[in-house]
């Protein structure tokens, strides 16, 4: 029996396979036509049974008839799967920000989610590195605190008209770097707060893997944060543990 | 709506290329949202047929009323009274604006942050789209939010139609009396703008009108507490949205008809939805036509909507006004007892509104209740706090939605209303 997840993510896709025991992970860009890039995942595992999520989900459930759950009933499974002891999830993708609270056994008591605005997401991230010469992946590690330097404002145009502004007045790269992360922390943490905050915090979604995020939000939480090794793969795995459970 | 109306449209002043686009939009927005739903009523024909022409037949006959001499009147709000509108002969119709029109135009005289309402009826007159709105002899605002208020300002300039009625913020013995007297004030002013006398007689027919249609509405929302439900959450909308700009009594006997045959459904025990599909109650702000927006999404994502607590929906209809007066004077005193027992957030406090929510979702056994907020939309926006808090002590979920007319944030919303409904849904399971 062979079951699969796909999470149809706004920059990337994650495709999780459940075979016998063994759990395989793939990610590939989003890109201009994520329908061709599932087609492929998907045709070259042959799974039987595939369930979609994310928010490309009913793109993908238009094309091939799958049934899909959202990413929020996904997460919470996948992250409560690795992390059993997690209630609280924060969830940072490309363009959505999510704060589930799950109940002792695992349902889902509450959540919250961003609006139409992509500030405090994956997105917004990947521009302000681009704008500071970063790649993704060394943003997180090249932040440096101890100037004051602050970025007000959470639009990504005009957030990116501050830092240039900032560079303007000679302020360091790493400073800017640390600032901006601050935004986007004060941007996720009253969507967190809503929710309610119950140990442990578990971070998913690609943005988890950015060092300087993760102890941000611990520091500013006062709560220690519990990080899955491939942070971004929960949702699709949640979905592929629900597909387990309909083939069984 | 065809050619035939052109030389109307145009006689009103309107954009005719501009209102043709519009109503091509309109006509594919309802093809896709109404006309595609499965199972409908087929008492919904005639609702169908209203909106098919909303810029039709409809303002033929309010041209027609205004060569008897009769005054068309234009309102914004639930507590100004229908009955008075009817004492003076005089034709009522709900002017709020459900699309994102005109904004540009509407841009030029109100800020950017305003809500999408507002924005709506007013770019509706700049941008020349609304008949309504051209039609009418006196249009009525009232002082219930920041941003109606200081909008009416402007929208007299442009329009000079506008009378404004004082709403008090507080329901005390004060404000009582201050709705009161706003009350006699306008039944003055609706004689002198009609030349017709408010009499008794008068007054009592026109309460029997309104009441009946405030019943026939209350039959239908009674209906939608049965599982399954005879009636989709879009098409009760629709009802309610057209309840306030239909003719009052041709309006009252087709309901009456639906519901007849939803009476039938209910015992046959047939549905629009299968039984025991997530049933969810609307509560906020109002859904001006054509905003189906939310509803819309909720049942596209295997949810029903069984009531709506708002304006557009049970703040509306929920109260009869009492038939027992004796005297003009007693008659606009029940008139304001009336619209005063009606708990909108622009008052403080308004814990009778929460009051509501728990007892309608009690009567319409509802599983969650999303709050619907307009952006920008203060008092709504800023009570769901307290509306969250009742709810969830209820023992419900609770949805908190802020968002206007627009389709841009439509995937994030999707995501959110399913992942409610499948929230409610585990949480049955477990």
């Amino acid at each position: 029996m062979i079951a699969a997840g796909i999470d149809v993510g706004s920059r990337y896709i994650k495709y999780v396979v459940l075979d016998s025991g063994e759990r395989h992970f793939w990610r590939e860009e989003t890109g201009y036509d994520p329908l061709s890039v599932c087609r492929r995942l998907i045709g070259d595992s042959r799974p039987d049974r595939v369930l979609a999520t994310g928010y490309g989900r009913h793109l993908l459930a238009a094309e091939t008839d799958l049934p899909t759950i959202t990413e929020i009933k996904a997460v919470a499974r996948g992250a409560r799967e690795v992390l059993p002891s997690c209630r609280t999830i924060i969830d940072v993708g490309g363009q959505d920000t999510k704060a589930v609270l799950l109940k002792v056994d695992g349902t889902i008591e509450n959540f919250e989610m961003n609006d139409r605005c992509a500030a405090g997401t994956g997105k917004f991230l990947e521009i302000m590195a681009h704008t500071l010469g970063f790649s993704i992946q060394e943003f997180g590690l090249r932040c440096e605190a101890g100037r004051q330097v602050a970025i007000n404002s959470m639009c990504a145009v005009f957030a990116e008209s501050e830092v240039i502004t900032l560079i303007g007045k000679g302020v360091n790269r790493e400073f800017i770097a640390a600032a901006l992360h601050n935004s986007i922390v004060s941007r996720i943490l009253p969507l967190v707060k809503r929710v309610g905050v119950v140990e442990d915090v578990v971070f998913t979604g690609g943005c988890a893997r950015d060092r300087c995020l993760r102890d941000m939000l611990a520091e500013r939480l006062r709560k220690n944060i519990l990080v899955y090794e491939q942070p971004d793969m929960l949702s699709a795995y949640g979905a592929a543990l629900y597909a387990l459970d309909s083939t069984a | 709506m065809s050619e035939n109306y052109r030389e109307m449209w145009a006689s009103l002043g309107l954009n005719l290329d501009a209102h043709q686009g519009l109503l091509a939009v309109l006509s594919d927005a309802y093809q896709n949202i109404y006309l595609s739903q499965k199972n409908r009523p087929a008492g919904m024909g005639y609702f169908d047929f209203v909106i098919s022409e909303v810029h039709g037949l409809r303002i033929v006959e309010l041209l027609d009323a205004k060569k008897e001499g009769k005054a068309i009147i234009g309102t914004f709000c639930v507590y100004v009274p229908e009955e008075l509108i009817l004492a003076v002969d005089g034709v009522s119709i709900g002017l709020c604006a459900g699309a994102d029109v005109g904004t540009e135009e509407a841009e030029k005289y109100i800020p950017r942050n305003t809500c999408a309402l507002i924005k709506g009826f007013m770019g509706f007159k700049l941008a020349g789209l609304c008949p309504y709105i051209e039609s009418a002899d006196l249009i009525i605002g009232e002082t219930t939010c920041d941003g109606k208020k200081k909008a009416y300002e402007i929208f007299d300039e442009i329009t000079n139609k506008v009378y404004v009625m004082e709403l008090p913020n507080k329901k005390g013995e004060d404000g009582r009396r201050l709705w009161t007297n706003e009350i006699r004030k306008l039944a003055v002013k609706l004689s002198q703008v009609t030349g017709r006398q408010i009499t008794i007689d008068k007054l009592r027919g026109a309460a029997v009108i309104v009441n009946a249609k405030r019943r026939a509405l209350k039959r239908l929302s009674a209906l939608r507490a049965h599982d399954p439900v005879p009636i989709s959450g879009l098409d009760a909308l629709l009802i309610n949205q057209v309840s306030f700009y239909d003719d009052p009594v041709r309006f009252t006997t087709k309901l009456n008809e639906l519901c007849d045959e939803l009476d039938r459904r209910v015992r046959e025990g047939s549905g629009v939805v299968p039984k025991g599909t997530t049933r969810l109650l609307v509560s906020g702000s109002p859904m001006a036509i054509p905003n189906w927006k939310l509803h819309s999404i909720i049942e596209g994502s295997g949810g029903i909507v069984v009531g709506e607590e708002a304006c557009v929906g049970e703040r509306n209809f929920g109260a009869l006004l009492d038939e027992g007066f004796s005297t003009v004077d007693d008659a606009l005193q029940k008139m304001a007892d009336r619209s005063m027992g009606i708990n909108c957030a622009c008052f403080t406090p308004n814990d009778d509104r929460l009051t509501d929510i728990k007892n309608l979702s009690s009567t319409l056994r509802a599983q969650g209740v999303v709050h619907y907020a307009l952006q920008f939309c203060t008092p709504y926006m800023i009570e769901a706090y307290r509306a969250k808090t009742a709810v969830e002590a209820a023992g419900l979920p609770f949805l908190r939605i802020e968002t206007d007319y627009s389709l841009e944030d439509a995937g994030q919303l999707k995501t959110r209303v399913e992942a409610f409904i499948e929230m409610i849904r585990d949480g049955i399971v477990s």
